[in-house]
């Protein structure tokens, strides 16, 4: 070995004038093409961006998405299936993200960035185990408690209004309940309808529970 | 040998009217199935669902719950009954509070909260459901005794 050799630069400093390169393209302007095509270029790429941007999201917002991953699926979704929002009388029922992702727009987003953590959670295995995720359980319980308090429980009321509710046909025990707490303002859905989904965590510090 | 020969025949006799008899159909509690096979299951009722408390046959008896608990939770988790007839809770609820006898453990000790023994509440108290009982029940209560005026007079 000699040490006449030059070092090569880190990769650092090398991806930095990369950079600075890609910088100088961008800030020239273009001497090929007119203005009119890359105005309707940029257009026409911001149109397929954007379908493209929401058939993704869109994908990842299904059932089929959710329980792609044993994590969901073997814990979550076989729960579900013994409650009333997956198997009824009259055949309709909700779906993971009817009641776990906002369907405003800009809520939805928001609740897609917070969901990055989820993805976090999965490369790392943060609840690949049943006992992991039974460990668990109460945190991810309480933030999705938390969220739907923060809401006025948005999501069970996009198909359960109070407007629409006739307490003439409900039993007298919900009847008493919901004139006295939810007409009044006092208390929202999951104040009190918790674990209707899903098993519940350990309640002992759950307000309201023993 | 005489004696042998007639037990054997005396045991295919047997056999052979108890194979008739298992042919035949029972009009019993199982209904009209025959023996070796299973019959239809009968409908499902609805579970009662009213707020209003049902009296006891007897002092001792646990009362009985007069509205559905379908989907309640009771494990080592959490507690769904007790979110509305623990003592805290009753002045949300309105429910009836637990019976202070649930909070001694078996040596008579009381306790705080209730006694871990007490804590599944379904394998005392159970929900209702409106039935047509397949056998009725002559049972009758001490107050009605004591009055004399139970069927078949006083005692």
């Amino acid at each position: 070995m000699t040490t006449t050799e030059v070092p090569r630069p880190s990769f650092w400093r090398r991806a930095w004038s990369f950079a600075l390169e890609i910088w100088d393209v961008l800030a020239r302007p273009s001497s090929v093409f007119s203005l009119g095509f890359l105005v309707l270029a940029g257009f026409l790429a911001g149109i397929f961006f954007w379908g493209a941007f929401n058939t993704a999201l869109e994908l990842t917002n299904t059932e089929p998405f959710c329980t792609s991953c044993h994590e969901m699926r073997t814990n979550v979704f076989e729960e579900l299936k013994t409650t009333v929002h997956y198997n009824n009388r009259s055949g309709v029922r909700a779906r993971c993200p009817d009641c776990h992702v906002p369907h405003e727009w800009t809520d939805k987003i928001a609740r897609k960035m917070q969901a990055s953590k989820e993805v976090w959670g999965k490369i790392f295995g943060t609840i690949n185990t049943r006992e992991k995720f039974l460990g668990h359980r109460l945190e991810l319980a309480e933030h999705e408690w938390a969220r739907m308090k923060a809401n006025d429980s948005l999501e069970c009321r996009n198909c359960h209004s109070a407007q629409s509710m006739d307490i003439t046909r409900q039993s007298p025990r919900a009847v008493e309940a919901h004139q006295r707490f939810l007409f009044t303002g006092q208390k929202t859905c999951i104040d009190c309808h918790k674990g209707i989904a899903h098993h519940l965590p350990d309640m002992r510090n759950v307000p309201g529970w023993q | 040998m005489a004696r042998n020969l007639r037990l054997v025949a005396a045991a295919i006799l047997v056999g052979a009217l108890s194979s008739a008899v298992m042919a035949q159909t029972f009009s019993a509690l199982r209904g009209p199935t025959p023996l070796d096979q299973e019959g239809p299951p009968p409908a499902m009722t609805p579970e009662q669902n009213t707020s209003v408390r049902e009296p006891r046959n007897y002092p001792e008896q646990p009362p009985v719950i007069p509205h559905s608990t379908e989907g309640y939770e009771v494990t080592v988790h959490a507690n769904k009954c007790l979110s509305c007839h623990a003592r805290t809770r009753v002045r949300e609820s309105q429910a009836p509070m637990i019976s202070i006898t649930h909070f001694s453990d078996r040596d008579g000790q009381f306790l705080a909260s209730i006694s871990p023994r007490r804590y599944f509440c379904t394998q005392c108290h159970v929900p209702q459901h409106n039935v047509r009982v397949p056998v009725e029940n002559g049972f009758v209560d001490i107050d009605t005794v004591l009055r004399g005026s139970a069927p078949g007079g006083t005692r």
